[in-house]
């Protein structure tokens, strides 16, 4: 049962990348592209999805994050971490880089996927070989006693 | 670069659905709807037991197009015309980037932000900026 719900929230995770236009990578590279707001070819679409997104999101955890517990778990599996050091700062700016290039982060790159594009493979390729470089990185620096991300 | 047009209310619509997403993760799961932390866990070293339910989860992610064209009847637009090399690059960066900063746009933007979380204010805040300075650089500077 677990599984199953996992699966139809991904798909509602997908499907909603989808309808705000955000599976589409030209979308977001036109709202990256701040010089283009003179010239009218702004896209600010992105700022709504976010806005929408976090607002649900922010109420939404008020609510549940109230019940003792998750339906299918025995406890709510928060981020502990409240201190901003260096990776919170260098891994976000690489990951900005990587983003700004092709127009991709890890959820539409897994819808793009889902379109059979073998560029979509390409970048999936890299990018899980990326995330597992910097976990053993990572996992290598704290002596493997815990995990990031 | 490929025009696209602005999309108010889709975008909040879909944003909306994104954000229901996350809420019922946390409400049915207890786990935070973070694509790029979910991905790096289907892969070793494995430190606990929820790989299959990650699995699931990136599985709904990939049938989401398929699913939208049996119901639309047609593919969701993805516009890609990096190249190869390109491609490659980016995608080293955006996996090495958002697992070393433990979060992207879904985990410190979707969550972290609504959990007014000091450090994804931060996250979001070096994301944004060095994305709008590659895009600016990219496409008005080389």
């Amino acid at each position: 049962m677990p599984i199953l719900v996992q699966f139809l929230l991904g798909l509602l995770f997908g499907t909603g990348l989808i309808v705000a236009g955000m599976s589409d990578p030209a979308k977001v590279l036109n709202f990256l592209d701040l010089a283009a707001i003179p010239s009218g070819t702004w896209d600010p679409s992105l700022a709504f999805v976010l806005l929408a997104a976090t607002a649900v999101t922010f109420v939404g955890y008020r609510l549940v994050l109230r019940r003792p517990r998750p339906v299918f778990d025995t406890q709510f599996h928060l981020p502990h971490k409240t201190r901003i050091e260096a990776p919170v700062i260098v891994g976000p700016a690489i990951f900005g880089i990587g983003w700004g290039l092709v127009g991709l982060c890890p959820g539409p790159a897994f819808t793009a996927l889902g379109t059979g594009r073998p560029e979509a493979f390409l970048f999936v390729t890299a990018m899980l070989l990326g995330m597992v470089a910097a976990r053993l990185l990572a996992l290598r620096a704290i002596g493997g006693s815990a995990q990031r991300a | 670069m490929t025009l696209t047009d602005f999309t108010p209310f889709a975008s909040l619509s879909g944003g909306a659905l994104i954000g229901l997403s996350a809420v019922l993760l946390m409400g049915l799961l207890g786990r935070i709807a973070g694509i790029s932390g979910i991905a790096v866990r289907l892969l070793p070293p494995y430190l606990d037991a929820d790989t299959r339910g990650r699995m699931a989860f990136i599985l709904g992610l990939i049938a989401a197009p398929s699913v939208w064209l049996l119901t639309t009847g047609a593919w969701p637009q993805v516009t890609l015309e990096a190249s190869a090399p390109l491609l490659l690059v980016a995608g080293l960066l955006v996996g090495f980037g958002s697992v070393w900063g433990a979060g992207c746009t879904s985990g410190h933007g979707v969550c972290g932000l609504s959990r007014l979380s000091a450090r994804s204010f931060v996250a979001v805040g070096t994301f944004m900026a060095t994305a709008f300075l590659t895009v600016l650089l990219v496409r008005h500077v080389f």
